[in-house]
């Protein structure tokens, strides 16, 4: 299986497009299954994804997700084009959001998305940079019998 | 309990033509911010939301959530219950309050 040798996905987001948001998500939760990955693993995926991927279409230009897979892990690194951020230690604080009153009123701006990544992954690295944008790694390893 | 046996019972009105009916449900979930129930709903609950914007397809997809119970009479406009078929979703309409058919379908579960 390709998988073996490890498999990588890369894709486009875009900053504010509410209408498309959570495609990216809902594509890799897919091919997570297609690929039997055990659901409690890809569970914590589609949380950490849809995170980052709405603090790029909220706070964004626009940003790009590469997702890569090997016998080990599942690895995603979300790169995008924005305002970044200027304290990623208070970003990271639960309840801290920069969120407008619209996305408040959709159910945005919880403030809990940069600490609901760090409860689910093994690894989580946001850096970034004001003017230019931000950068989130994150690892998930696959337990043994991680996949089918 | 089966999804249908719940929209039944609480007389939910089916906003999307699901044919998830017999979708067992584990349970139900309560609120109104996104990033929550993305933490916390279980797959299989059933959640319950003033929220009717076209986001909340994505959050019951992605935690295979068995549908969705839209409070207050309130309706998801065409575009969002047409992406919810095609997702297969199952939106369903009360004109209760969060509180009531929270209250109701807890009843109606027991304390799952
Ligand atoms: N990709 C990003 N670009 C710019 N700012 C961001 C980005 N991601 C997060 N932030 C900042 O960090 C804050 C906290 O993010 P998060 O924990 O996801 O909560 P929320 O999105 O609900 O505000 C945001 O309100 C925003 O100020
Ligand atoms: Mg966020």
């Amino acid at each position: 299986m390709a998988f073996d040798q490890g498999l990588s996905h890369r894709f486009e987001i875009k900053g504010g497009d509410f209408a498309k948001a959570g495609r990216v998500s809902l594509e890799v939760k897919e091919i997570l299954h297609d690929l039997g990955i055990d659901p409690v693993i890809a569970r914590r995926v589609a949380i950490v994804s849809y995170e980052a991927e709405m603090n790029v279409v909220m706070y964004a230009t626009r940003g790009e997700m590469v997702l890569q897979l090997d016998p080990e892990a599942i690895r995603i690194v979300l790169e995008d084009e924005g305002p970044g951020i200027r304290d990623t230690e208070m970003a990271m604080r639960e309840g801290y959001s920069t969120a407008t009153e619209q996305m408040r009123e959709m159910g945005f701006g919880a403030g809990m998305g940069l600490p609901n990544i760090k409860k689910n992954a093994d690894r989580f690295e946001l850096t970034s940079e004001v003017g230019k944008g931000t950068c989130c790694r994150i690892v998930i390893h696959l337990s043994p019998g991680g996949r089918a | 309990m089966t999804l249908k046996e719940i929209v039944e019972g609480l007389g939910l009105r089916a906003l999307t033509t699901h044919e998830c009916e017999d979708r067992q449900v584990t349970g139900g979930y309560t609120s109104d911010l996104l990033s929550d129930v993305m933490a916390n709903a279980r797959p299989g609950n059933l959640w319950i939301t003033l929220q009717i914007h076209q986001n909340i397809v994505a959050v019951a997809r992605l935690k295979d959530l068995a549908g969705i119970v839209v409070v207050n009479g309130r309706r998801p406009d065409d575009e969002t219950l047409r992406r919810a078929d095609a997702e297969r979703v199952a939106v369903l309409g009360t004109e209760d309050s969060a509180f009531r058919v929270s209250g109701r379908l807890h009843r109606l579960l027991g304390d799952s």
